[in-house]
């Protein structure tokens, strides 16, 4: 079942992109779609509301940036519970540091080894 | 008082007109794809053209364009009084370069896409004057090394709009001169800097139709002709909405231009290359007048043009701060006499 | 040849002030200008990214029945996915998928990886440091940014308000 729902949510969280981009002002660019949806995922993630979401469609809410949101914002919710005010500047990044360093990584190992075709 | 040699407003006319005796053309794949393609003189298929970087190539596809231009004039470096040329990237890296390469006396040009037109105004004006005998004129660009400066690297995922065009990859060139035989230009009218408001980066024919518009009203307001008086009417880069918007601000101004007007960018391009609203770019206008332009002069298919080149003078710097759109337009008038 | 002297030219019309005729003139782009075809590209990016976070399901369901807690599962997935996307960056595949699926190649991480390797792989040429280096983060840069300031500022008010 979590298959269909993370086919439906992943989906549907999209098309919410795909509106926001054909529905504004072309000032409004896919560089945008990324930033307001990984703020929009930890707001949402830090009133508590994007859980629940994660736990009927899995990776239907991890995949999209908004989970990496709530990734960095229970990361600093849960550094505040273990570290107090330190855990407020540590608690984000460190629970986004697997995808963090991933995308570095291979996105310099992949400017070395490819040329990109134009 | 009038310049002497200045008719009306903005236009400028040519007691003996300066004549356009060889020019070259050379074009990417999907140029040569198109319905043109049979009309330029070379297609590069690798985008790269066997160089390390599209900079690289681009520059390349310039400096043969002009030696081809020259072999086909019979002439040779020394025998040019000026080189005129210009592109699209930062500094116009590519005609500095290539001149650099040449050493022939270089006045580097910048008005985007309107730069061949802008080039070949100039060109005629120096040897109108007697200040060149020859000059050789010339406009690159290239779909790659564009799309990064302006917009977005290739290779990142976006969905472009219908209004987007496509850069034109490829240089033209031409030899002006004195004396000698081949089409002729008359006259040429500078455009003004036009900005009626248009600011998406993703629409320049909508951007630049305005700018062409008043370029090709003043033209015909100042040497006091009809449309009629041409076979065709051709604009630089204006794709399909930015030419009917440049159409419906001409008839607004009281001429009738749609049965004799059309624009290099929809020429360029069938409607089965998904490139949207057509081509753009420095070599767009310089590709299809140094190549089909001017065939279908010789063949006598057309005998009087007026071909207006189109720029969009925007920056990724003045998009981003949200700025419009200005544009501009240069009209030059090309006879077979 | 004869000189004609009408007087200045404006566009479109002589007699009218620069703001009208920008007026009629953005209402004359707007009328011209198709309409983005919303519901064929929500369709598309409905199913483009449905379907990558379908691989990503799989994904994370064989990390989960490997043993693995749900947030290592997560963050194995991210990496796999992330690496996934610049592979298919590299090969110039991915440029397709967000063609084709607007929103739904852009959203997932899979877009942000390839919003990482395209400017990285583009400006290879401009070497390694101010090349590659610097422009991993043309769109990368601010996305980290915005989810961190938020992050930062959620755990903030948390700190004094729990």
């Amino acid at each position: 079942m979590q298959f269909f729902w993370a086919f439906v949510i992943g989906g549907a969280l999209c098309v919410i992109g795909q509106l926001l981009m054909d529905l504004t002002s072309y000032k409004f660019t896919p560089a945008h779609v990324l930033v307001t949806f990984v703020s929009a995922g930890a707001i949402i993630s830090a009133i508590g509301l994007y859980q629940p979401l994660v736990n009927l469609a899995g990776a239907g809410a991890t995949v999209p940036l908004t989970g990496f949101g709530h990734l960095l914002a229970q990361g600093a919710l849960n550094g505040v519970k273990q570290h107090g005010l330190l855990g407020v500047f540590s608690g984000g990044v460190t629970a986004a540091a697997a995808g963090i360093t991933a995308a570095v990584v291979f996105g310099y190992l992949a400017a070395l080894t490819f040329r990109p075709r134009g | 008082m009038a310049a002497p040699k200045k008719n009306g407003m903005q236009t400028v006319y040519f007691e003996k007109p300066p004549v356009i005796i060889a020019s070259a053309s050379i074009v990417g794949y999907l140029e040569g794809e198109g319905p043109l393609g049979k009309t330029f003189d070379q297609v590069v298929n690798d985008t790269y053209y066997g160089e390390k970087t599209w900079e690289k190539a681009e520059q390349r596809m310039m400096l043969e364009t002009m030696q081809k231009a020259l072999e086909k004039a019979g002439l040779q470096v020394k025998d040019i009084d000026y080189m005129l040329a210009g592109d699209l990237l930062n500094q116009i890296i590519t005609a500095n370069f290539t001149a650099r390469v040449l050493g022939i006396p270089f006045l580097g040009l910048y008005g985007a896409c309107s730069t061949m037109y802008e080039g070949m105004a100039l060109g005629a004006m120096l040897i109108e004057g007697g200040f060149a005998e020859k000059v050789l004129v010339g406009s690159s660009s290239h779909y790659s090394t564009a799309e990064r400066q302006y917009r977005y690297p290739t290779e990142m995922g976006n969905q472009r709009p219908m209004t987007a065009q496509w850069t034109v990859t490829g240089a033209g060139a031409a030899v002006l001169a004195r004396e000698g035989s081949g089409p002729v230009i008359t006259h040429a009218t500078i455009g003004k800097v036009v900005d009626l408001g248009q600011g998406d980066a993703q629409n320049m024919g909508a951007a630049m139709a305005p700018a062409a518009a008043d370029t090709i009203t003043c033209h015909l307001k100042d040497t006091a002709r009809q449309p009629d008086y041409y076979d065709l009417i051709i604009t630089g880069d204006l794709g399909s909405y930015g030419k009917k918007l440049a159409e419906q601000l001409v008839t607004q101004d009281g001429y009738d231009i749609s049965d004799r007007y059309t624009d290099c960018g929809i020429l360029i391009y069938s409607a089965a290359q998904d490139v949207h609203a057509g081509g753009s770019g420095c070599g767009c206008s310089a590709v299809v007048t140094c190549g089909y332009l001017m065939e279908s002069l010789k063949t006598g298919k057309y005998k009087r043009l007026l071909g207006i080149g189109t720029g969009a003078l925007l920056s990724p710097c003045s998009v981003q701060q949200g700025e419009t759109v200005p544009g501009i337009g240069h009209a030059v008038v090309i006879e077979m006499r | 040849m004869v000189n004609i002297n009408y007087g200045v030219t404006k566009m479109p019309d002589n007699s009218m002030p620069l703001i009208k005729q920008k007026q009629r003139y953005m209402e004359m782009v707007k009328e011209s200008t198709p309409k983005p075809r919303v519901l064929r590209n929500v369709f598309w990016a409905f199913v483009v990214g449905g379907l990558i976070c379908l691989v990503g399901q799989f994904i994370l369901s064989f990390f989960l029945a490997r043993g693995l807690s749900f947030n290592e599962a997560g963050a194995a997935t991210s990496t796999t996915l992330v690496f996934l996307a610049a592979f298919l960056t590299g090969i110039g595949l991915y440029d397709e998928v967000s063609r084709f699926g607007g929103a739904g190649g852009i959203v997932p991480i899979t877009g942000f990886a390839n919003s990482m390797v395209a400017p990285a792989l583009e400006y290879r040429a401009e070497g390694l440091v101010f090349g590659v280096g610097a422009r991993l983060f043309t769109i990368a840069g601010p996305v980290l940014v915005w989810g961190i300031v938020t992050a930062w500022i959620a755990g903030l008010l948390y700190y004094f308000f729990r």
